[in-house]
């Protein structure tokens, strides 16, 4: 990691041992974490539904949420929204607030409406099996980070 | 520019129709990307509204170079009192909108934050009229 060697060649040995350095090091890989949804899809054991072409695109932060009036009020770009809700408001809310990166967790399913909407606005929609809890806990321990 | 929009109360699988295609329309001008999102944000909240908690409406926009301007007219119960529908968290939606993942009592709020002009006015048992401009270069 070249961070590492960065800062060994700053800081003397004596002065901050290599243990230090390499939990230094692990926080700051971590705090700049991003990840390719193809890796979310294989850690969640997921199934894409609409958007396939879309898997190495990277995403940094995510937010948790099945109510949309709290969806509409972020300003964060690029932006991987988890949500229970399946339905066509949440394809439109998404599309209004520049998101194309949906999980519907908890067995969710996206309809072929959905699906439609989803493709016309390039989106890709992700399909998981796991609880809003368990999935924001294996993407936040992941390194993915959250927008508040 | 000059368009105008009919929406349905209570037909949510087309709320958001009016919204998609302004901002269509937005990106066709190129205006900036953070502006498309505020006036869409804005907009689809006022018109989710109506179909949340009004039975018809029409949106009329105008744009220039300058600004957007947005005027959703609806036919409905009205709201009696504004200054309390504006405070965050005041919602009387019905158990259908939260369903829909609406009804937080964040939308009127968040049309404040996104437009740079805005004005309600309503009638109880006629209707609502809001208006909100957004500056082109905010
Ligand atoms: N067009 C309208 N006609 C009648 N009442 C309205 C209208 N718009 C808003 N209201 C009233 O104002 C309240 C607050 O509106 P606001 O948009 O802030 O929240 P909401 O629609 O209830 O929930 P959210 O917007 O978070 O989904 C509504 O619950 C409703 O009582
Ligand atoms: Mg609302």
């Amino acid at each position: 990691m070249p961070d590492q060697q960065l800062i060994e060649n700053l800081i003397p040995e004596e002065l901050c041992p290599d243990s230090v350095i390499k939990q230094l090091t692990r926080e700051s890989a971590l705090n700049n974490r991003r990840m390719k949804l193809r890796e979310v899809v294989e850690l969640l054991n997921a199934k894409v539904v609409s958007g396939e072409d879309q898997l190495n695109a990277e995403v940094e932060f995510a937010f948790a949420s099945d109510l949309m009036s709290d969806v509409l009020t972020l300003e964060t770009d690029n932006l991987l929204l988890l949500t229970g809700l399946a339905n066509l408001q949440t394809i439109r809310t998404a599309e209004m607030s520049d998101i194309n990166k949906i999980i519907f967790v908890r067995r969710k399913k996206a309809t072929d409406e959905m699906i439609k909407l989803a493709a016309d606005n390039d989106m890709i929609l992700i399909e998981c099996d796991y609880s809003m809890f368990k999935t924001s806990g294996m993407l936040f321990g992941s390194g993915l980070k959250p927008v508040y | 520019m000059h368009f105008e929009f009919q929406i349905e109360g209570g037909n949510f699988s087309k709320a958001g129709a009016a919204s998609s295609q302004l901002k269509k329309i937005l990106k066709q001008l190129n205006v900036d990307v953070r502006v498309i999102k505020r006036v869409v944000v804005a907009l689809y909240e006022a018109e989710v509204n109506i179909v949340a908690h009004a039975w018809e409406g029409i949106i009329y926009i105008d744009i220039d170079t300058e600004k957007i301007e947005m005027k959703l007219v609806d036919k409905g119960p009205g709201i009696a009192d504004i200054e309390l529908a504006m405070q965050q968290g005041y919602s009387t939606a019905s158990q259908e909108v939260r369903e829909m993942g609406f009804g937080a009592g964040m939308g009127l709020p968040n049309i404040k934050n996104n437009s740079d002009l805005l004005k309600i006015t309503s009638e109880v048992g006629t209707g609502t009229t809001v208006a909100m401009t957004v500056y082109l270069n905010s």
